[in-house]
């Protein structure tokens, strides 16, 4: 180790240095702690945004913020956080994780790779930005339906070319780990001894690009709509909008996997390692991974049982959407197989993992329930399908996001987190968690409906008790945040093999990573 | 650095075919419309455009509807309003009514009515056989015109309901123009 670290300070300093090292690199490791730097501001900021409609919806009636402003708001939460936080997260994470778990020196195409992030901030810019002109930020929700979509202001416009400039970054990005999964890989890895978790990001990154350009085409239409005088979504011109809700989730379904498969990557390679066994039934968890994406093209229409679709249609769809449970649950039981009679132990990483798979269970269970057309006519647009997608969500991804992040810091700064700042955070995050969207079941069965600034009085005492859990969810965050800058700036040093049962390639590296590993190919076996 | 290797051949050669698949998808996404077009013709779901035809004409004359009709404009300078506020049919009889339009902006200009019913529920039942809903209209500048709806109640329709509300929209068809005005005025009115 000693002889490799000295190396490794002497590369960093190679070429620009500052902030000009930071714009033109072209090293995985430094794209992928900028993409996890970036979505991390893009995540306190869908935060904050977060917690002001809490704010509101703390009690009945208009406190805080105009309800044209409160639209704007859960519209541009919903946008920050898919395209700006858990995307381009788990990017981040490929970027640093994948050249280092197959044994390649770096991803196929470095030069691209500093392009799609670096278009990101300038999106981030364009959406954000779009709050401070006239008219305000686009306030269609996250899924932009026309005619909303086409009726706003010019807020709306800057949400179309940011959302083509993150596909663009998105597709990019995609090509470049899936060609890197494909050939780069060190000699004697096979596909079938791959991690999981680049299994799951080869099958993600085919699903973005089958489907970002069809966002990309969705929202391109609703531009032309806007400006160029077509009539995709307008009745009077011939069109129809519930079409554009039928393009919309064809991009949208499979976007629920691309926030999804990376998680159930993670977590499958961090539950081996704190249960000291391989992972349980591995082909199987390939299989269900590829199963689950190839379905998720056949179930977009579950979004849309309420458009008036023929019965024929809603059984198809519902049955269709049903039938990804059961890949789903392969992979949910293989997990708690692999801990079955494992050597246990539950480090911060294991903690979040455990977590992930209890609460995103949950957020599994009642989306089968809102994929049974007659329920999921009540519960449209309630509070109950809010609940729903931040168990997977937010339970799902993000909590993965938390438990890969805290088992790869040694890797990535050379010092172990902090155990008890860690533990502390997952028990503020779970127990906050549940207390903020837990109610929301209850809120959605009885009838609030979602994206409305104010509420009736029966809904009061549980509005009041989602409000406080988010506040202390939000600020739950920061704890993350002091953990990841104490683990920087030092603390226990970490061995290679950072923890004690962690399998792969990665393990084999010194902690911190050097800037450049791998340059010759090792031979896995 | 960038030698050409055997690997970097292959990436680029995959780098190429991944491109294209975006790009092939990029133009699924439109080819979608006509599919979703296609789809909702063989189904019957969408023929907002289409007459209707009627199969029993049989006339029920122990039942009478009323029909009541509205007639709107969104952001088009046209006067649109029917002749008649209502008119009492038996389920099965053909009827047929009139509704005046007249351009009042001095240019030609395009719209398009989209009908609605209430309640909603009733739509099925109302066979259009004419209607000035099936094709666009253009008026010339300050041009007035007389349209007929030519329909027939279907006598399948339920026993409870009792009055038709049949509700015209006019829009203006391809409204570049006037659409961007209205987003202008909307960006103005809110800031």
């Amino acid at each position: 180790m000693a002889a490799v670290m000295p190396d490794h300070l002497h590369d960093a300093h190679h070429g620009p240095t500052g902030l000009m090292r930071w714009i033109t690199t072209t090293n995985h490791k430094d794209i992928g702690t900028m993409y996890l730097i970036f979505s991390f501001i893009m995540f306190l900021s869908g935060g904050v945004m977060a917690l002001t409609i809490r704010a509101e919806l703390f009690q009945p009636g208009l406190q805080v913020v105009q309800p044209e402003f409160f639209n704007q708001l859960t519209t541009m939460h919903g946008l920050v956080m898919v395209f700006g936080a858990i995307m381009p997260a788990f990017v981040g994470f490929a970027n640093w994780q994948i050249p280092l778990m197959i044994g390649a020196s770096d991803m196929a195409f470095a030069r691209m790779n500093n392009w799609s992030f670096w278009l990101l901030p300038v999106a981030a810019v364009l959406l954000i930005g779009s709050f401070f002109v006239p008219g305000g930020a686009t306030a269609a929700g996250w899924t932009l339906y026309a005619p909303l979509s086409v009726q706003m202001g010019m807020g709306m416009d800057m949400a179309i070319f940011a959302i083509h400039i993150m596909g663009v970054s998105s597709i990019m990005g995609a090509i470049n780990i899936v060609v890197t999964i494909l050939n780069m890989r060190a000699p004697g890895m096979t596909m079938m001894k791959m991690p999981l978790f680049c299994w799951t990001w080869l099958i993600t990154a085919y699903l973005l690009i089958a489907v970002m350009p069809v966002l990309a085409g969705a929202v391109t239409m609703v531009l032309t709509d806007r400006h160029f005088g077509t009539s995709f979504f307008s009745a009077a011109g011939g069109g129809d909008p519930v079409m554009y809700q039928h393009i919309f989730w064809f991009f949208g379904h499979p976007e629920v996997y691309i926030m999804i498969l990376p998680a159930f990557g993670i977590v499958s390679q961090i539950i081996p390692t704190f249960a000291r066994k391989p992972l349980f039934g591995y082909a199987s968890m390939v299989y269900a991974t590829s199963s689950i994406a190839i379905l998720s093209f056949s179930v977009w229409a579950h979004h849309m049982f309420t458009t008036g679709m023929p019965a024929v249609g809603q059984l198809f769809f519902m049955y269709a959407t049903m039938l990804i449970a059961v890949p789903t649950g392969v992979k949910v039981f293989n997990w708690i197989a692999t801990m079955w009679r494992g050597s246990l132990t539950f480090e911060t990483p294991m903690l979040w993992a455990v977590g992930f798979i209890f609460v995103f269970t949950m957020g599994g269970f009642t989306g089968l329930i809102c994929a049974i057309a007659p329920i999921d006519i009540q519960v449209q647009d309630t509070y109950y399908v809010v609940a729903h997608f931040h168990y997977v969500l937010v339970a799902g991804s993000l909590f993965a996001l938390f438990a890969g992040a805290y088992y790869w810091l040694p890797k990535w700064t050379g010092h172990m987190p902090d155990e008890r700042i860690g533990k502390l955070h997952f028990w503020c995050s779970i127990v906050f968690f549940n207390i903020t969207f837990f109610p929301m079941h209850f809120l959605g069965l009885a009838g609030m409906p979602r994206r409305i600034p104010d509420y009736a009085l029966q809904f009061a005492d549980f509005n009041m008790m989602a409000s406080i859990g988010a506040f202390g969810f939000g600020l739950s965050q920061l704890i993350f945040l002091v953990a990841v800058v104490k683990c920087v700036r030092g603390g226990e040093k970490a061995a290679a093999r950072s923890w004690e049962g962690a399998e792969g390639l990665e393990w084999t590296v010194p902690s911190p990573a050097p800037h450049h590993t791998f340059e010759e190919a090792p031979v896995f076996k | 650095m960038s030698h050409p290797t055997p690997v970097a051949a292959e990436n680029r050669r995959l780098l190429v075919r991944l491109g294209i698949a975006a790009v092939v998808m990029f133009g699924f996404g439109f080819l979608l419309v006509p599919f979703y077009e296609k789809i909702c013709e063989v189904t019957g779901i969408n023929n907002l455009l289409k007459p209707d035809t009627v199969a029993n004409t049989q006339v029920d004359i122990t039942r009478t509807i009323t029909v009541q009709f509205d007639a709107n404009t969104h952001d088009l300078p046209w006067r649109f309003r029917p002749l008649q506020t209502h008119v009492k049919v038996h389920p099965g009889e053909l009827v047929t009514v009139v509704y005046e339009v007249s351009n009042t902006r001095n240019e030609p200009v395009t719209g398009q009515a989209v009908p609605s019913y209430g309640p909603q529920l009733a739509g099925q039942f109302f066979r259009k056989l004419e209607c000035f809903c099936f094709s666009k209209q253009t008026l010339a500048a300050g041009e007035k015109r007389t349209m007929p709806v030519a329909f027939v109640v279907d006598p399948a329709l339920p026993a409870d309901v009792t009055t038709i509300t049949l509700s015209y929209t006019f829009f203006e068809v391809a409204g570049r123009r006037i659409a961007d005005d209205a987003a202008g005025r909307r960006a103005g009115a809110a800031s």
